[in-house]
């Protein structure tokens, strides 16, 4: 019954694997470049990552239900654009960014529904339903802007992209409160722990009297509107509205969350891992670009991070 | 309404003109292929203890996963404390105010005991509704505490030993504030002091009026608390009985009925040198002590309860576990597989119980299933000999009578024996030299199993080891040349033909024969 105090360190150890690769991380990176180590980079390191970790942070509720989001990269390019256009609209600025964001927002909420839908009421794989959404939202986005990027957007909207409050970039402010109410959410909220209850067993979910439908649907909501509010930061970082943004960014947020620990079985994991998860894959890039490492060596690197990060768990499951 | 008695000894009545708690009438379900249940009545009093008996597979667990709303009956009616109810889902179930303990519920793992005990209402606070984790765990504790246990709520069910999560599930009940709770095989993991918690509790709950629905294989638990009984045999009811009116035989009896016990006529084989020996196989918890032998020429039957160890005693032997200690002889030389692949390559077969999940892929034709394991020695050049292929597959589908349109057709499209068939038959087409099959006639239809029983003593008489688990005590008495009784992860004991009954083995089984150590 009792552990020994080396057995309590291995149990440590196993449970925040991902804290202490990210601490070495720093610590590697720190000793062979001047430059990483320093306040102006670290917050442009979380800068560049809070679009990817916010994105993740929804990925994380989808995938501890068992299931998986492929359409979030698409909802980035989808609500980027509506969000332009609707900037375009000939009304006052005030207004019309509020517009823009609610309406970008709208369209991650929608897709995340109907998504949650055809797999909760009709019993389609979360692969393949994303999958449609995927294509569809990437396609609309085109469509809606005839294939071009949508400029000219007012100057305050530029604020949410590249604004700062006390010195801390808007983008990394938004990235840290979804956190902190991921984070309570997932630990602290009947929903929360039905998320948990729904991804480890669905049927003693369900047989306790859990909605697990409605579960189902709500995580694909949340994680679509997350996925369009990184949207709406990156089109105002990027004064436009671009239909190809987002490319590949679901794949980078599997690979976030699933290095973060969380098993894409379900019911294992949570929200501090992929913080962490999404940081050490930030960091990756931004120190590897610091000392000079060109990309295509960065995708390389980044496969077997992944790679190992897996392993670990697969270590921290049997073991 | 009323259950046609089919004996003098069957009530319809508890003896009290109380209008019953629970009446369920004419509750009929049917699977694809099997008829769960046809046209059951129950009826429970309020205070009463019922319990359900009757051989795996008799509809007793159906029963109750309908009374629970997991599962909609095909045609029937519930009605609670004279009120008709409609059980849709659990939801409903559990607002009526009806608890079930489902056999093979699982927890879910990586939740707490307490999470798991009120998962579906936890209690919460403030106007966002956030979880009241000490009113959680007090909540937990005092539930735990009416069972007599004591572990820490917060503990991770998956770090909990069985019983422990039986305790976890029971308690999860009893948070719902239940009139009446069904308990599907609770005792199953349990040892005898637990066992005697749960007695003591379940005579508080019928002292405050709940109704109780208890099923066990352990004979003696119907005896310690059981005011009623009532037997199911291949869905139907076959009668109600006060448990102090029955005996232990008349009981056996009418759970496997009598029409059984015609062709053991045959001759006992000669029985050759010894294909396979195990000894003190052990892989905790439910496998701890298993040796047994099986001889050229005979049929070697494992039986014993649900949960007492056999099918996984079987895959220590196929290596699709990795057995801890013990060892294993072929044909007189220890061998220890690693893998499936290298017990196939060795000459073991395994048939599992779940012979659709586990057995066949159901969307490729029953050529392609049939030879599935051996496509390499049907190469030719670079591919594969398709003309030879068919002749294979054909002369398979005729020795066995798989009933089968063409070779084409999907397994899918095939009955269920015909299906147990074709899996046979990719076997057989490996040269196994011992088979092991696990319910081999479970959920398959007479006639068949009639037939498949003809294969396996024909397997056995051309040499094959043939090792048979088998739930269905008519089959193992018809099939075994010698029987091995599994309980609680041991080889009690095993007996030659002639010694075997089926109330023997019921009491080996059950840990009520007199002289046999209760195990723990």
């Amino acid at each position: 019954m009792t552990k020994t105090i080396a057995d309590r360190l291995v149990a440590t150890v196993k449970e925040y694997g991902i804290v202490v690769a990210f601490v070495v991380e720093i610590l590697v990176f720190s000793a062979v470049s001047d430059h990483f180590f320093t306040v102006s980079n670290l917050t442009n390191v979380t800068l560049q990552t809070s679009v990817l970790a916010i994105i993740a942070a929804g990925m994380t509720f989808v995938i501890l239900t068992a299931g998986i989001d492929l359409s979030v990269g698409s909802l980035v390019a989808a609500s980027g654009v509506v969000c332009a256009l609707l900037l375009k609209l000939p009304v006052p600025a005030a207004p019309a960014i509020l517009l823009g964001i609610a309406g970008g927002i709208a369209i991650g909420l929608l897709s995340g529904a109907l998504s949650g839908l055809f797999i909760a009421r009709f019993a389609i794989t979360p692969f393949i339903a994303t999958l449609a959404m995927m294509t569809i939202w990437r396609g609309a986005a085109y469509l809606m802007v005839g294939g071009r990027p949508v400029w000219g957007l007012p100057e305050q909207f530029d604020f949410l992209g590249s604004g700062r409050l006390a010195g801390v970039p808007f983008p990394t402010v938004v990235m840290i409160v979804v956190y902190v109410v991921a984070w309570f959410v997932l630990a602290h909220t009947p929903f929360g722990r039905h998320v948990y209850a729904v991804g480890g067993n669905a049927e003693a979910a369900r047989l306790a009297g859990i909605r697990t439908n409605s579960v189902l649907v709500l995580v694909y909501v949340i994680c679509g509107g997350l996925a369009a509010s990184s949207g709406v930061l990156l089109a105002s970082r990027m004064s436009s509205g671009q239909p190809n943004a987002g490319l590949m960014f679901e794949l980078e947020v599997i690979a976030a969350v699933v290095v973060g620990g969380t098993s894409l079985f379900g019911g294992r994991g949570g929200i501090i891992g992929t913080f962490f998860g999404a940081m050490l894959i930030g960091v990756l890039r931004n120190g590897l670009n610091l000392v000079g490492v060109e990309s295509y060596v960065q995708q390389v690197v980044l496969g077997f991070v992944i790679l190992l990060a897996v392993m670990l768990d697969q270590f921290r499951k049997t073991g | 309404m009323t259950t046609p008695p089919t004996t003098g000894e069957a009530v319809q009545n508890h003896g009290t003109s109380d209008r019953p708690l629970l009446r369920m009438t004419g509750i009929s379900k049917t699977y694809p292929g099997v008829t769960a249940l046809e046209d059951v009545d129950l009826e429970l009093m309020a205070g009463e203890v019922h319990c359900l008996v009757g051989e795996n597979g008799a509809g007793k667990s159906t029963l109750v996963r309908i009374l629970g709303g997991a599962e909609r009956p095909d045609e029937g009616s519930i009605s609670l404390g004279g009120r008709d109810l409609s059980v849709r889902t659990p939801v409903d179930a559990l607002r009526a105010g009806i608890g079930v303990i489902y056999q093979d519920f699982k927890l879910v793992p990586h939740l707490s005991a307490a999470e798991n005990i009120s998962l579906g209402q936890l209690p919460t606070r403030g106007t966002v509704p956030v979880v009241d984790w000490p009113a959680l765990h007090e909540r937990a504790r005092g539930l735990l505490a009416l069972l007599g246990e004591d572990l820490p709520p917060d503990r991770r069910v998956a770090d909990l030993s069985p019983a422990q999560q039986q305790m976890v599930e029971i308690a999860r009940v009893l948070n719902h504030d239940a009139r009446l709770i069904a308990m599907d095989e609770p005792s199953a993991t349990l040892t005898d002091r637990e066992l005697d918690n749960l007695f003591g509790l379940i005579r508080r709950l019928t002292g405050q009026r709940v109704g109780i629905i208890y099923i066990s294989h352990r004979l003696q638990e119907i005896d310690d608390i059981g005011d009623r009984v009532t037997v199911l045999r291949d869905g139907r009811n076959v009668g109600t009985f006060l448990s102090a009116n029955l005996d232990r035989s008349n009981l056996v009896r009418h759970m496997v009925g009598r029409d059984i016990e015609d062709e053991r006529s045959r001759n006992v084989p000669d029985t050759g040198e010894e294909i396979l020996r195990v000894e003190h196989l052990r892989r905790p918890p439910s496998v701890h002590d298993v040796s047994f032998d099986v001889r050229r020429g005979e049929v070697f039957c494992i039986s014993g309860l649900v949960g007492s160890g056999r099918t996984e005693a079987a895959r220590l032997v196929f290596a699709a576990d990795r057995k801890r200690s013990g060892r294993i002889l072929l044909s007189g030389r220890e061998i220890d597989p690693r893998t499936p692949r290298q017990a196939i390559d060795l000459g073991i077969g395994l048939l599992t119980e779940d012979r659709d999940r586990q057995g066949l892929i159901m969307e490729l034709s029953v050529r392609d299933n049939i030879l599935l394991s051996r496509l390499t020695a049907l190469r030719r050049h670079l591919g594969i000999d398709w003309k030879r292929a068919d002749e294979a597959s054909q002369g398979f589908v005729e020795a066995l009578r798989i009933r089968t349109p063409d070779l084409h057709q999907k397994v899918v499209h095939l009955s269920g024996g015909n299906r147990q068939k074709v899996v046979l038959a990719r076997w057989l087409f490996t040269d196994a030299k011992l088979l092991i099959f696990d319910e081999p006639t479970k959920g398959i239809d007479v006639a068949v199993k009639r037939e498949i029983h003809a294969l396996l003593r024909d397997l056995a008489g051309r040499g094959i080891g043939v090792v048979v688990i088998s739930s269905d005590l008519p089959e193992v008495l018809n099939l075994g040349d010698r029987i091995g009784v599994m309980r609680e992860g041991r080889m009690i004991e095993i007996l030659g033909r002639d010694e075997a009954t089926q109330e023997r083995i019921m009491q080996i089984a059950t840990g009520t024969a007199s002289g046999i150590g209760s195990g723990q």
